[in-house]
C-alpha cells in the first residue's frame, strides 16, 4: 500500500520538475527539452504498438510527417491548430487501419516490413506532389498555435503548451491502457494464444493499438510543425523512425515512463556527449546490442530490477510473473 | 520490342543479385528464427573491405576480393552469430529483432565515419562493353552478373539437396529436436548457414556495388528489397526467394520504364500488400512453412 501512496507525489515532484526545468535557461535549451517532449509522445504511441501490443512499427517517423505536412498546411491556410492537430491524428489513424489491416492479417514480422516500405511511399509523396507539399524544399513559417490570453510565439510559453499537451496525452494513454480494453493489450502481449482462448479479438486488438500508437506520432508531428517552423521531407526519414523506435527499447518497452527515460537518452544525451561527435551513433548503436543481450527490458528495466534487490517488497505468489512466459 | 528485351534483361540481372541477398535472409530465418534487419548493410559492408584492402593495403583487384570475401564471413558469419544473435536469442524475437537494427545502424555510420560519406567508385568485375542483339543494346555486365549470380545459387542448391552436410543443414532448420537425436551438430549447422549468409552478402555486394557505387547507405534499399523478395517469393525455401528477387528486379524496371519513373521505389511496398492480400504464404511457399 505504501508504494500506492508515494506514486502520485513522485509524479507530481516530476512534473513540478519539468514545469521548472527550463527556467533560467536560453532558447536553445528550452527548444531541445520542448523536443524532448514531442518525442516522447511519439515514442508513448509506439510503446503502445511494441511494448503492449507486441508488433514491430518502422513507420513512426512517417506517421509524424503525415501530422506535421497536415497541420502545416491547414494552420498555413488559416485554420486554428486545434483543429489541425485533431484532423492530422484522425488521418494518422485511418492510414494506421488501412496499412495495419492487410498486415496483422498473417502472424510474425509482417508489420515490421509492410512499415519499413511505407517509410519510402510517404518520402515518395512528400517530395514528388510539390502543389500539395513543396517537394523537397518543404513548407516554412508556420504560426505557432494563439490562444488570445497565451500566445506560444516565444520558446518558453511554447515549451508549456507542449508540456500540457503531453500531460494531456499521457493521461489519455493511462487511461486506455487502464482500461479493460487496454488490458487486453498486455494480455496479448504476455500470452496470445491464451489471450485469444479466454476470446480477445487478438487482431482487432492489435490493430486498434497500432492505429492508435500511429495517431499520437501524428500528435508529436502536429507540435513538431509549429517548433521547428519548417519541414521537409527528409527529416522524417527511416532513420527517424529507428530511433523512435530505439527509444522505446532503450526506456524499456512496456513500461508506462519508458518512452520518456528513452527519448531523454536519445535527444538530451546526444546535446551532453557533444565531443563524441560522429562518434555518438556507433557508440550508442553498440550499447543499446549490449544492453538488449543483458537487461532486454531497458532502462526502467535496470530500475526496477535494482529495487528488487536492494529493497525487496513483499510479494505475493511471484510464480504469477512467471507464468505468462510459460508455453 | 528491343527496348522491352532491354529492361528485362537488366532486371533479370539485378534481380538475380537481389535474389542472393534474399537466400542468405531466408536460410538465418529458418536455421535461427533471426530476422536480420541489418542483412542490406551486410551487402553495403563487403565493398569497402574490397576497398579498404585496394587502396589501403594495395593488394591487387583478385587478391582483394578473395581477402574481402574471408573476412566478411569471418565479421558477418561468425561474430554476428557469437556476439549478437546467441546472446539476444534467449529474451526473444523481438528483441533481437531490434538488435538488427541497432546493428544496421551501427554498421552504416561506422562506415561513414571511417571511411566517408561520399559514394565511392568501384572496380567493375566484368568488362563493360555493349552486344547488339536484334537491335537491343545489352550490357555484357549485366549478363555476366545474371550468369555469375544463377551459378551461385545453383551450386547452393547442389550443397543443399545433394551433400551430407547440406541436408543435415535442412534437417537441422526444419526440426532442430529430431535432428539432435538423429546425432546432428544442430549449433554447428546453425553456424554454417550463417557462413554462407556472410558469403552470399559478401558476393551479392561484389557484383552489385559496381552498378550502384558504393555507399554507406546503399544498406537501406538493398536490405528492403531483399526482404520483399523472400516475403513474395515463400519465406520458407531457397527457390522462392530466387523467384521474388527476379520478379521484384524485372517488375522495378517495367515500372520505371512504362508505368512512372517518380513512384518505382513504392513498387515493393505495393508487391508486398498484394502478396500478403492475396497469397500469404509466397509464390512459391507452402502455407505449413508460415506457421510462425
Amino acid at each position: 500500500m505504501t508504494r500506492l501512496n508515494k506514486r502520485p507525489a513522485l509524479l507530481l515532484f516530476l512534473l513540478v520538475l519539468a514545469i521548472l526545468a527550463p527556467l533560467g535557461h536560453g532558447n536553445y535549451i528550452i527548444y531541445v527539452l520542448t523536443s524532448w517532449l514531442i518525442f516522447s509522445i511519439a515514442a508513448m504511441g509506439l510503446n503502445l504498438t511494441l511494448g503492449y501490443a507486441g508488433q514491430i512499427s518502422l513507420a513512426q517517423a512517417s506517421f509524424m510527417a503525415i501530422g506535421a505536412y497536415t497541420t502545416a498546411i491547414m494552420t498555413l491556410a488559416g485554420w486554428h491548430w486545434l483543429i489541425a492537430a485533431p484532423v492530422g491524428m484522425v488521418l494518422c489513424f485511418l492510414v494506421g487501419l488501412v496499412l495495419g489491416y492487410p498486415a496483422l492479417r498473417v502472424k510474425g514480422h509482417f508489420l515490421a516490413f509492410v512499415t519499413l516500405a511505407f517509410n519510402t511511399l510517404v518520402f515518395l509523396v512528400l517530395r514528388n506532389e510539390d502543389w500539395l507539399t513543396g517537394g523537397s524544399y518543404g513548407l516554412s513559417s508556420m504560426p505557432r498555435p494563439d490562444f488570445y490570453l497565451f500566445k506560444t510565439l516565444k520558446q518558453l510559453p511554447f515549451y508549456y503548451f507542449t508540456l500540457a499537451v503531453t500531460v494531456v496525452a499521457a493521461l489519455v494513454l493511462w487511461g486506455i491502457v487502464r482500461s479493460p480494453w487496454g488490458r487486453a493489450f498486455k494480455a496479448l502481449r504476455e500470452n496470445p494464444v491464451r489471450a485469444e482462448s479466454l476470446g480477445v479479438d487478438t487482431r482487432r486488438i492489435t490493430l486498434l493499438a497500432f492505429a492508435i500508437g500511429s495517431a499520437y506520432a501524428g500528435l508529436a508531428g502536429a507540435l513538431v510543425s509549429p517548433l521547428v517552423q519548417y519541414i521537409d521531407p527528409g527529416s522524417f526519414g527511416l532513420s527517424q523512425s529507428l530511433r523512435i523506435l530505439l527509444m522505446v527499447v532503450v526506456g524499456g518497452s512496456g513500461f508506462f515512463f519508458g518512452p520518456f527515460v528513452g527519448a531523454a537518452v536519445v535527444i538530451l544525451l546526444p546535446e551532453m556527449l557533444r565531443f563524441t561527435a560522429g562518434y555518438y551513433l556507433i557508440i550508442y548503436s553498440a550499447l543499446v546490442i549490449v544492453m538488449l543481450a543483458y537487461v532486454p527490458n531497458g532502462l526502467i528495466g535496470i530500475g526496477t530490477r535494482l529495487r528488487e534487490r536492494f529493497w525487496p517488497q513483499h510479494r505475493a505468489r511471484g510464480d504469477l510473473a512467471k507464468g505468462a512466459q510459460l508455453k | 520490342m528491343s527496348q522491352f528485351l532491354q529492361v528485362m534483361l537488366s532486371g533479370l540481372a539485378t534481380g538475380s543479385i537481389y535474389a542472393l541477398v534474399a537466400i542468405g535472409f531466408t536460410l538465418i530465418w529458418q536455421s535461427a528464427k533471426t530476422v536480420n534487419f541489418a542483412q542490406g548493410e551486410f551487402v553495403m559492408l563487403p565493398a569497402f573491405f574490397v576497398l579498404v584492402c585496394t587502396k589501403v593495403l594495395a593488394l591487387p583487384l583478385w587478391l582483394a576480393l578473395i581477402v574481402a570475401l574471408a573476412v566478411t564471413v569471418v565479421v558477418l558469419g561468425v561474430l554476428f552469430k557469437k556476439l549478437v544473435v546467441e546472446p539476444i536469442l534467449p529474451s526473444g524475437g523481438i528483441p533481437l529483432t531490434i538488435a538488427t537494427m541497432a546493428l544496421a545502424i551501427f554498421l552504416k555510420e561506422s562506415v561513414k565515419e571511417f571511411y566517408g560519406a561520399e559514394a565511392q567508385p568501384f572496380p567493375p568485375l566484368f568488362p563493360s562493353q555493349t552486344l547488339n542483339v536484334f537491335g537491343a543494346v545489352i550490357s555484357l555486365q549485366d549478363i555476366c552478373n545474371l550468369v555469375v549470380a544463377l551459378a551461385i545459387v545453383v551450386v547452393l542448391t547442389l550443397f543443399l539437396n545433394r551433400t551430407r552436410t547440406g541436408r543435415c543443414m535442412q534437417a537441422a532448420a526444419q526440426n532442430p529436436a529430431v535432428a539432435e537425436i538423429l546425432g546432428i551438430n544442430v549449433r554447428r549447422m546453425v553456424l554454417y548457414a550463417f557462413l554462407i549468409n556472410g558469403a552470399l552478402a559478401a558476393l551479392a555486394s561484389f557484383l552489385i556495388t559496381p552498378v550502384y557505387l558504393a555507399k554507406f547507405s546503399n544498406g537501406e534499399v538493398l536490405g528492403l528489397i531483399a526482404f520483399i523478395a523472400a516475403i513474395v517469393g515463400g519465406f520458407n525455401q531457397i527457390r522462392g526467394a530466387l523467384a521474388g528477387g527476379l520478379l521484384i528486379g524485372v517488375l522495378d524496371n517495367l515500372t520505371a520504364t512504362y508505368v512512372t519513373a517518380e513512384y518505382r521505389a513504392a513498387l515493393p511496398l505495393v508487391l508486398l500488400i498484394v502478396v500478403i492480400l492475396v497469397r500469404p504464404q509466397g509464390l512459391l511457399g507452402t502455407s505449413e512453412g508460415r506457421a510462425v
